[in-house]
Parts: C-alpha cells; sequence; structure tokens
C-alpha cells in the first residue's frame, strides 16, 4: 500500500492546480465564467485539453492517455477546491465512462480524439422525474426499428451540462417496465438531433443542467452505445466512477473551505481578540478538520474500489464513501458558515459556493440516507 | 398545575383561526408555507389587515392598541398565525422598536411614533450590527455628535435585513467616544429620507436581497430622535434583544413545515413507494416533531416564569428557544430538501438575475425549487438575533453562573 503520489502524478497535481490557482483564485473570475455562453469558459476548456486532462481516463488505442482512477482523483480533488464548472463530470467521468464501459470500439475510436483534444463535450441523459436515486427507473422508450436502429421517446431531468453538451449519451427502455433492471438500452444522440428539445438553466451551485425532451428521435445502428443486455451494468460502472470522482471533488471543496474558515478564525476580531481564540470554535474547527480527513480516507477508498470487477462489493464500497462525503460535507459546510457568520451568508464570499456545491453533491446519485439504506440491505460493508 | 386549554381558550384558538383563514388572501399564505419571498406590498397588506382587527400589536399596552390577553392568549395567537402561514407583523416595528419606544420613550415619541409603527404606515428596520461589530456589538463605531439641536451621524451599519423597504431605522450610535465600551451608545431613530444615507444591497448565497449596507455620511438627526437617556442606548439594546430572542422561535412556522414534509413526502415516490413510507425518513420526520413539541412546552414554560419576574429585563431562558427554535428551522428546511433530491437542483433566478435567464420551473414541480435555497437561506437563524453561540454564552453566565 502506498498513499504518495509518484512524480508523474504530483507533475499532474501541481500543473492543475497551478492552472486553476489562475483562472479561480478570485470568485469574480468564476461569476464572470458562468455568464459566457456556454455557462463556463471554453477557453479554459482547451487548456485543460492541452494538459491532457480529458484523455486521462481512456485507453491509449482510443487516443486517450491510458491513465488511472488516482489521476481522476487528482483533477477532481483540484475541481473541488477551486469550485470549478468545466463540464469535466459530464464528459469525461460520466459520459465518456459509459463509452469506456461499452467496449464499442468504433465509437470510442470515433469519439476519444474529437474529447481529448477538447472539441467534444458530452453529457449523459439519464436522469428522470420520476426516478429519484433508482438507477434503473427509466421510462423514456427505445423502439427498435427492425434495422438495428431505435425511436427514443421520453423526458430526461437536471442533465448535468445538458444545455452546452454536443452530444447526448442516452438511456432508454428498450423492454420491461419502469424500474426493471434488464431491457436499458445506451444510446447516442446528437444534441441538435431533430426531436431534441433542450431548456437549459442554471443550477444552485453555479453549474448548467437541462431538462431534454426526446421526441421521435432516431438512432442509427452505429449509434447505439450499448445495447439492452448490458446497458444497466455499463451505466452503473460509469455511475460508480464518477461517485468516486465527486468525492474527490467533495474532498477538494470541503478542504478549500475549512482552509477558508481557520485563515478567518485567526483573522476576524471581536471582544478584541480573534475569534479563533474563543475554544468552542477551536473545537469545532478541529471536528471539522476530523471530518475532512474522514472524507479523504474514504474518497480514497472510493477510489480504489471503483476498478473493483465484483459489481456487490464495487457498490458497497461506493455507498459507503457516499454516506461519509455527505455526513462530512454537511457537517462540514455547515459548521463553515456558521463559523463565519454574517459574512458566510453573503454570494459575494466564496464559503458560501463551497457549501452549495457540496450540498448538490450529496444530491447526486443518491443522497446519505439512500446509500445508507442500499449498505444497509447488503448486509452492510463487511 | 393544569396543562389543558380551557374551553375559552379553544374558542379563543377557533376565532383567530377562522380569522387568518378568511382574512389574510390565500396566495400570501401560501406564499409563506412554501418558503417563497413576499413582495413589500404583501407584507404590507397582510399587515394591515391584521392591523385592523387589533392583531397586528396584541402584546402592546392596551392604550397603544395592545389586546390586553393573557399569556396563554398571547401563545396561542402567535401559533395560529404562524401555523397558518400568515406573515409575523413586521418584527421590526411591533417586536423591536414598538416595545423600546414604550418603554423609553417619551409622551410625544409615543404619540408621534406608535400609531403608525403599529399600522406600518412606516416601515423599520434595524441598525445595530456594522462589519466590525456582530457579536460584540458595544464595540459599535458609528458616531453621534452633538450639534446644537441635532446628532450628526457618520458611519456604516450592515446585514440591514430589508433596508431597502425601509422609512425608518433605529440606530445604536456612539455619543461619548470616550466611555468605556457600553456607556456611550445612544438610540436614535432615524429617517430613511434623511441626506446622507445610502443603501446598498448585499445578495445573500441563496440569490435572496433581503440584507443591505447603510451608509452614514454627516446624517443630521434631530435631538428629539434620541429614545431614552443620551449614553444609556445600552439599556434599549438589552432589552430589545431579549425580545427578539423569543420571537425567533418560530414554533408554529416548524409546525407548519412538519406538516408540509408530510404531505410532500406522501406525494413523492422513492422507488415504488411514497418517501414518507420509507422508515429511516419518517423516523427523522417524527424525531424532529418530538423536539418541536419540547420547544414548545419550554416556550410555554419560559412564558408562565416570566409572568413572575419582577425586573423587565429578558428572561435568560429564552436563549434555550432561541438555540433549539433556530435549529430545529434549519432541521425542517433540510428535510424538505432531502424529499426534493435531484429536483432541488435546479435554480431559478429572480428577475435581478437576468443574466442568467429567467427559467420558470415546470409547474409541478414548483414545490421543489425553493427547497434548496431555503435551506442555505435558513443557516441565517442560527446566526442572527445573537449567534447560537452568544446564546450559550449568556446561558452559561446568566443561567449556571460561570
Ligand atoms: C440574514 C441576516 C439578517 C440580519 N439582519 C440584521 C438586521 O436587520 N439588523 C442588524 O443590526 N443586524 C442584522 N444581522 C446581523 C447579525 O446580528 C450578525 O450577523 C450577528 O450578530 C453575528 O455577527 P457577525 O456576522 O459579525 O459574526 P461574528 O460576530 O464575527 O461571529 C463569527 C462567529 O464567531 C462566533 N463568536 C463570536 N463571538 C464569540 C464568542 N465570544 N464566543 C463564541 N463564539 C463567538 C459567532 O457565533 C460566529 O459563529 C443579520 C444577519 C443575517 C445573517
Amino acid at each position: 500500500m502506498d498513499f504518495d503520489l509518484n512524480d508523474e502524478q504530483r507533475q499532474l497535481k501541481d500543473s492543475v492546480d497551478r492552472l486553476l490557482a489562475d483562472s479561480y483564485g478570485d470568485l469574480a473570475q468564476r461569476m464572470g465564467y458562468m455568464k459566457e455562453p456556454k455557462g463556463y469558459k471554453a477557453a479554459l476548456w482547451q487548456q485543460y485539453a492541452e494538459l491532457g486532462l480529458l484523455g486521462i481516463p481512456f485507453a491509449e488505442e482510443h487516443g486517450g492517455l491510458g491513465q488511472g482512477l488516482t489521476e481522476t482523483m487528482i483533477v477532481a480533488e483540484a475541481f473541488g477546491r477551486a469550485l470549478a464548472i468545466e463540464p469535466y463530470l459530464a464528459t469525461v467521468v460520466l459520459a465518456g465512462g459509459v463509452l469506456r464501459h461499452s467496449g464499442n470500439a468504433a465509437l470510442l475510436e470515433e469519439l476519444v480524439p474529437a474529447i481529448v483534444e477538447g472539441k467534444l463535450t458530452l453529457a449523459l441523459a439519464h436522469q428522470e422525474r420520476q426516478a429519484r436515486f433508482d438507477l434503473a427507473d427509466i421510462a423514456t422508450t427505445a423502439r427498435a426499428d427492425g434495422k438495428g436502429g431505435y425511436t427514443l421517446e421520453g423526458e430526461k431531468a437536471v442533465v448535468l451540462a445538458g444545455d452546452s453538451a454536443d452530444k447526448l449519451v442516452v438511456t432508454a427502455r428498450v423492454s420491461g417496465a419502469r424500474a426493471d433492471r434488464s431491457g436499458i438500452g445506451l444510446f447516442l444522440v446528437d444534441a441538435k438531433a431533430n426531436g431534441v428539445t433542450r431548456r437549459g438553466y442554471p443550477t444552485q451551485d453555479g453549474q448548467r443542467a437541462a431538462d431534454v425532451t426526446l421526441s421521435a428521435v432516431r438512432v442509427t445502428p452505429e449509434a447505439v452505445v450499448a445495447g439492452p443486455d448490458k446497458g444497466l451494468q455499463v451505466l452503473e460502472r460509469a455511475v460508480d466512477e464518477a461517485i468516486a470522482a465527486l468525492s474527490a471533488e467533495a474532498v477538494g471543496a470541503m478542504g478549500g473551505l475549512h482552509e477558508l474558515t481557520v485563515d478567518y478564525l485567526k483573522t476576524r476580531q471581536q471582544f478584541g481578540v480573534p475569534i479563533g481564540s474563543f475554544q468552542v470554535l477551536q473545537h469545532k474547527a478541529v471536528d471539522m478538520l476530523t471530518a475532512l480527513e474522514e472524507a479523504r480516507s474514504m474518497a480514497y477508498y472510493a477510489t480504489m474500489m471503483a476498478a473493483e470487477p465484483d459489481a456487490r462489493e464495487r457498490r458497497k464500497a461506493m455507498a459507503a464513501a457516499k454516506v461519509q462525503i455527505g455526513k462530512s460535507a454537511r457537517f462540514l459546510g455547515e459548521a463553515a458558515i456558521q463559523l463565519h457568520g454574517g459574512i458566510g451568508m453573503t454570494m459575494e464570499y466564496k464559503a458560501g459556493h463551497y457549501f452549495k456545491r457540496l450540498t448538490m453533491i450529496d444530491m447526486a446519485f443518491g443522497d446519505t440516507d439512500h446509500h445508507l439504506r442500499e449498505l444497509a440491505k447488503m448486509g452492510g460493508l463487511t | 398545575m393544569d396543562l389543558r386549554f380551557s374551553p375559552e381558550e379553544n374558542a379563543f384558538r377557533q376565532e383567530l383561526r377562522s380569522f387568518f383563514r378568511s382574512a389574510v388572501p390565500e396566495t400570501i399564505r401560501a406564499k409563506v408555507s412554501e418558503n417563497r419571498h413576499l413582495s413589500k406590498e404583501e407584507m404590507v397588506t397582510s399587515h394591515k389587515i391584521l392591523h385592523a382587527k387589533g392583531y397586528a400589536v396584541p402584546h402592546w399596552p392596551k392604550a397603544w392598541g395592545g389586546a390586553d390577553w393573557t399569556p396563554v392568549q398571547h401563545y396561542i395567537y402567535t401559533e395560529e398565525l404562524q401555523y397558518n402561514g400568515v406573515p409575523q407583523p413586521l418584527p421590526f416595528n411591533v417586536s423591536m422598536c414598538g416595545p423600546v419606544v414604550i418603554a423609553f420613550g417619551t409622551p410625544e415619541q409615543k404619540k408621534r411614533f406608535l400609531p403608525r409603527m403599529a399600522a406600518l404606515d412606516d416601515w423599520w428596520c434595524q441598525g445595530f450590527s456594522e462589519p466590525g461589530a456582530g457579536s460584540d456589538l458595544a464595540s459599535l463605531k458609528t458616531t453621534a455628535v452633538r450639534q446644537g439641536d441635532h446628532y450628526i451621524v457618520n458611519g456604516q451599519k450592515t446585514w440591514t435585513t430589508l433596508a431597502q423597504h425601509a422609512d425608518w431605522i433605529f440606530c445604536l450610535c456612539r455619543t461619548d467616544p470616550e466611555a468605556k465600551k457600553q456607556l456611550g451608545i445612544s438610540f436614535l431613530l432615524i429617517d430613511m429620507k434623511t441626506p446622507g444615507i445610502t443603501v446598498r444591497p448585499i445578495q445573500t448565497m441563496d440569490g435572496g436581497r433581503e440584507v443591505n449596507e447603510v451608509f452614514f455620511d454627516d446624517v443630521k438627526v434631530p435631538v428629539e430622535n434620541l429614545v431614552g437617556q443620551e449614553h444609556r442606548g445600552w439599556d434599549c439594546a438589552k432589552f430589545l434583544l431579549g425580545n427578539e430572542r423569543t420571537g425567533i422561535a418560530r414554533v408554529g412556522y416548524s409546525k407548519q413545515r412538519v406538516q408540509r414534509i408530510k404531505e410532500l413526502a406522501s406525494r413523492v415516490m422513492a422507488g415504488d413507494r411514497p418517501l414518507i413510507e420509507d422508515e429511516r425518513f419518517r423516523e427523522k420526520v417524527a424525531a424532529v416533531e418530538v423536539e418541536l413539541k419540547a420547544l414548545e412546552m419550554t416556550q410555554m414554560r419560559v412564558l408562565a416564569e416570566d409572568r413572575h419576574r419582577k425586573d423587565r429585563l429578558p428572561n435568560p431562558k429564552s436563549s434555550i428557544l432561541k438555540i433549539r427554535g433556530s435549529e430545529i428551522q434549519q432541521a425542517t428546511t433540510h428535510l424538505l430538501l432531502e424529499i426534493a433530491g435531484p429536483l432541488a437542483v435546479p435554480y431559478q433566478a429572480d428577475s435581478d438575475d437576468a443574466q442568467f435567464g429567467s427559467n420558470e420551473p415546470p409547474e409541478d414541480l414548483e414545490w421543489a425549487a425553493p427547497a434548496a435555497p431555503a435551506y442555505f437561506n435558513y443557516r441565517k437563524t442560527t446566526i442572527y438575533g445573537g449567534s447560537n453561540e452568544i446564546q450559550r454564552n449568556i446561558l452559561a453566565k446568566a443561567v449556571l453562573g460561570f
């Protein structure tokens, strides 16, 4: 076991941290990016491409860098600390993960080079209104046309980065009842294809999402990412990797928020002394540190287990990680706002943005209670 | 000891309930229970409806429009008002400045200010906090220098709630720079239209615009607007903050929110059954209800105890109400967020944020839109009105004798 980064990983971390410190050093920069046409800084996306960030998890034979989940974790943590809003999770981890795990060589060869160069962004159009946290709950239908293609019909809600993405990876039901685990296919759809309507909006944490309506959307046989025999399994693998990445992002955000809070405690004066001299606040800051360290440990665990081939063991680990991250993030986030007093409540100050991002991470792919329940159902961790 | 309500008290409750439900517009009450922002006009409308019936300032002395109720009646009033989603009569007027003027003001000040305050003909705001003076309020720096018949006020207040609507502001200003902290402060009433006052909005993290900075640049305030003795404004402030603490428990609003949690959770499906049937969720709701009942009973006990107190100083135990009341409010907003789950993610920009494009949520999802903003916004309840840490300090000193 080795918790140290190797030289290349350290280099990666240094260069991402440096780029993001420049690009996100000031909260006003982020506010500026939110107003750009895509809702993020397109030029920065190109810089990610130049740094090789967009190719991390893709195999070299497809044009990627063939790196592992540790590298993804490094990037995600840096994103969390910087509160970066570019659609890395949507393009590279989620939709990209679906493509990778589908094993669809033709599509990978076609798409990965464009993704890696920063010319193609993707979104995973999966979530539906009624589904809450059940990945298999899909009402959108895919009707086979008898020639290997499909016609999609349905509505997707809160598709992360869905309004700026060039292409959507859509989950749809080929057969079975609404929440059946079998019969789910994955389809690649051009975001501007006939029958696709998108309603984009900002999210609570400064990113963007879209509600997507699919009405008689045609999918050619070549654009079938994965058939109904294995769609859900592919989706689950990608989502598990996304949970690992989100855990790392949350740790980055928690780390940034904790540091901000401790600095504030050391500088803010009330009653003629720094408020950090009050022991009750010191203890709170220490409990936050504990929450952060627990979260970091579980983010590592998630990264380690995201590659576990045994689906049940993998799911248990992801559930455990999500529970810890959710618990730590809520405690640390709420405490950070409290320790700041009024300033923590404002839009102009970074603490609130960290807190909002952390809260939204809990809402993604199952909240704390959902995962606790799932883990308990599976008999706990061991 | 008899903890049951008498038949008269129950009848009183019925009377209030039917008045609140029939007289205060449904649209306004729905907004309150759904955690949506009220416009100034809606707040004034509701306040005036209550005032016409004598329900805006029932706790004031009869001579100034009060109702001469028993503590139990007051308790029932507050609970019914909140439980039915009626906006609280403007606290700055009726619970903060009004009682100070009644307790410390001159007969002329009472005649001049109280009727308009009670009717919300004038909107008041609270100018206590400053950038450098939050928890340590007595370190405030805004100065008021006596020049003939006027004070000249200079400085800055911050976090001033709804100052954008205000006609008047009640301020703590330093009148004696030489005196020890608390001893050189005076309580001044300042007309917001006076030249030299600038209001700058502060946006909160949820996107709301309820707080402001207020700047004073050589603002002339007539000496007759001083309440109480010069340099003794701290007495007014202490008295006011104690009143603020009890009002802040908001038991009725929390009860209403628990109802709403139960309704929404019976509609929202988690897998193949409504979320409310999920044991873990259901237990969390029940646990909050227990906490809320304990708070409610404690509040009644504090009120009962207050009847035997001879001084007019606040009961330090009201800090317990502030601490638990705020924590319970926060817990209920988090439960609403949990119900909304992934549907809480879209941000509904208000009209001031036009750069992001306005986006109305689909009609059937309107209930989910305020869930996250309310959760974010309610973090304020453990910060304002004396932070919960400060309340604990008060209890440690005043009740435990540390
Ligand atoms: C939404 C909102 C509305 C408000 N409306 C008004 C208004 O209308 N008018 C008005 O005058 N003010 C208003 N306030 C201001 C409010 O009263 C102050 O925010 C509050 O007093 C805390 O002060 P501060 O923000 O400066 O935080 P600080 O005093 O700097 O406190 C920062 C942290 O340190 C802790 N702390 C400070 N001192 C101690 C201590 N001795 N022991 C332990 N912990 C301590 C605090 O509890 C807090 O956690 C409002 C605030 C908010 C958030």
